[in-house]
């Protein structure tokens, strides 16, 4: 489980988060969704370990990731955690089958079969086998996007996080992410931590939803709460109007 | 109010140099510790080895060659002024072992190689591939810098050897086939004059040059800003900053090493 607490973050004089708190449901996906600029983004890189509040504390399976002093100590955390990230974060370098490999080659000392079988595997169940020969560049950022899928869950983690899974995806391509996203869940039984700004559509993947505005939590509930609610700020960020509350930063 | 808008700005600016000089202190203890670690990544070293060292061959050819016959040309017409032209190969020899060689090597694969690891490492850190790594629990410090930089300090010793070759080669051909100079005093004089201190001193000061394009280089790319604007800046960032930095950094070390083995 993952379990924010009191979390405080600014860049310079700008409060970005101020006193966030949540427990996101074991095995359930949570979106974090709110206006661009809100601070979404940095909360999963604060969860991460790549970004340190100023003050509060993240839990992962109840470990602290922003009391860990060194990498070693932060990777060792990082062991729950996949990530699928906004570009995908492919390694251009690298095919489609090496980039899904990654993590096992460099965080195991599995065999070369034994790789090879558990990468087989993946890009069976994702549909990736006519790519896998193919370049990152070679191939739509869709694909991309289930490629960056697979090699996050490789490892098998109890904590997946997806940062904006359809910014730059036209409606269909967007729509194939999230049927993604429902299949990887109902196989992997991850906790999913969605950061999105894409209402109503990213309805169809959330058990839960925060909304972030203002660094604090504005509403939390299931999407039914959220089309429900009578909040103007809410109304005004699901229908996307730019009358009300919410101003364009 | 003009004063104290220059004193603030002067303040800001040290302490933004100072930072930054610390930041990449810090940068380049993490490269020496992730050097000494385990795992050690020798096949991204040998891919490194190919992309700044074999890959910059051809350019340090030409430039090597055509350095060499320059100095022979310009090396004869100044030495028959005193009758002195059978000194030719030597002169040759010595600037581009002790000066020419290192510092032209560094400058042309700063240029050529160095902007290409600065603007890689740009591209991964803006596309998240660096943040990737990290969520993979994977170091990008061991895992893209260290053999970057291992790469870099064990090419440019060798590329600088080759462009003394071809240099004195160049030289060779102008001085001998076109000059009309006596082929045996040209390489004769060559052996006799040039001492095995001259060698280690061009080595050395390559070998410093390499850890100063592999550092400068590799930390501009890591702290590359936002967008196609940063990675531009960082590029152009790490090529005037080591180029610099090689030119200021041969000046003291040629004082050194002079007292040291001269």
């Amino acid at each position: 489980m993952i379990s924010v607490k009191d979390i405080h973050k600014r860049f310079g004089k700008q409060i970005v988060l101020n006193g966030i708190s949540h427990d996101f449901m074991p095995g359930k996906i949570t979106t974090v969704v709110g206006p661009s600029g809100v601070g979404k983004s940095v909360l999963l890189k604060l969860i991460l370990g790549i970004l340190v509040p100023e003050k509060g504390d993240i839990l992962i399976e109840g470990h602290s990731i922003t009391l860990a002093n060194t990498e070693a100590e932060k990777n060792e955390i990082r062991a729950n955690l996949g990530v699928l990230f906004q570009s995908a974060a492919l390694f251009d370098s690298l095919t489609v089958y090496d980039n899904i490999a990654f993590p096992l080659v460099e965080r195991t000392y599995l065999s070369r079969p034994e790789i090879h079988e558990k990468v087989s595997f993946m890009l069976e169940a994702l549909s990736l086998q006519p790519y896998y020969t193919k370049l990152p560049q070679e191939i739509s950022l869709g694909m991309r996007k289930r490629v960056g899928m697979a090699r996050s869950l490789i490892m098998e983690p109890k904590v997946l996080l997806i940062d904006e899974p359809n910014t730059g995806l036209d409606p269909l391509v967007g729509q194939e992410v999230y049927d993604l996203i429902k299949l990887c869940h109902s196989q992997w039984k991850f906790t999913g931590v969605v950061i999105s700004h894409e209402l109503p559509e990213v309805f169809q993947v959330s058990d839960r939803m925060i909304m972030l505005l203002n660094g604090k939590i504005h509403l939390e509930g299931t999407p039914q709460d959220f089309i429900d609610s009578t909040d103007l700020a809410v109304q005004q960020f699901i229908q996307g109007r730019l009358d009300g509350p919410i101003t364009i930063q | 109010m003009s004063v104290v808008r220059g004193i603030s700005a002067f303040g800001r600016g040290t302490i933004e140099n100072t930072t930054g000089w610390g930041a990449a202190w810090v940068f380049m203890y993490h490269i020496l510790v992730g050097i000494f670690s385990r795992p050690f990544r020798g096949r991204l070293i040998l891919r490194q080895l190919l992309e700044i060292g074999f890959n910059s061959t051809l350019v340090i050819f030409l430039i090597g060659g055509f350095t060499g016959a320059v100095l022979a040309v310009q090396g004869e017409y100044t030495l028959s002024k005193f009758g002195a032209t059978a000194w030719t190969g030597p002169m040759v020899a010595l600037s581009l072992i002790r000066e020419l060689a290192p510092v032209l090597t560094a400058l042309m694969v700063i240029g050529r190689a160095g902007s290409a690891i600065t603007a890689e490492i740009g591209i991964m850190r803006i596309t998240e591939q660096i943040d990737a790594l990290r969520s993979m629990a994977v170091d990008p410090i061991r895992y893209l810098m260290v053999p970057r930089f291992i790469a870099a300090v064990i090419s440019m010793p060798l590329l600088m050897c080759v462009f003394t070759s071809v240099g004195i080669g160049g030289g060779y051909l102008v001085g001998v086939k076109l000059l009309g100079l006596s082929p045996g005093s040209f390489m004769g004089q060559i052996i006799s004059n040039i001492d095995i201190l001259d060698v280690n001193s061009g080595l050395i000061k390559s070998t410093v040059f390499g850890i100063i394009f592999g550092w400068v280089c590799c930390y501009k790319g890591y702290t590359c800003g936002f967008g196609a604007v940063g990675v531009n800046k960082a590029t152009t960032q790490a090529v005037v900053t080591a180029s610099v930095c090689v030119l200021v950094v041969d000046y003291f070390l040629t004082s050194i090493l002079n007292r040291i083995f001269f």
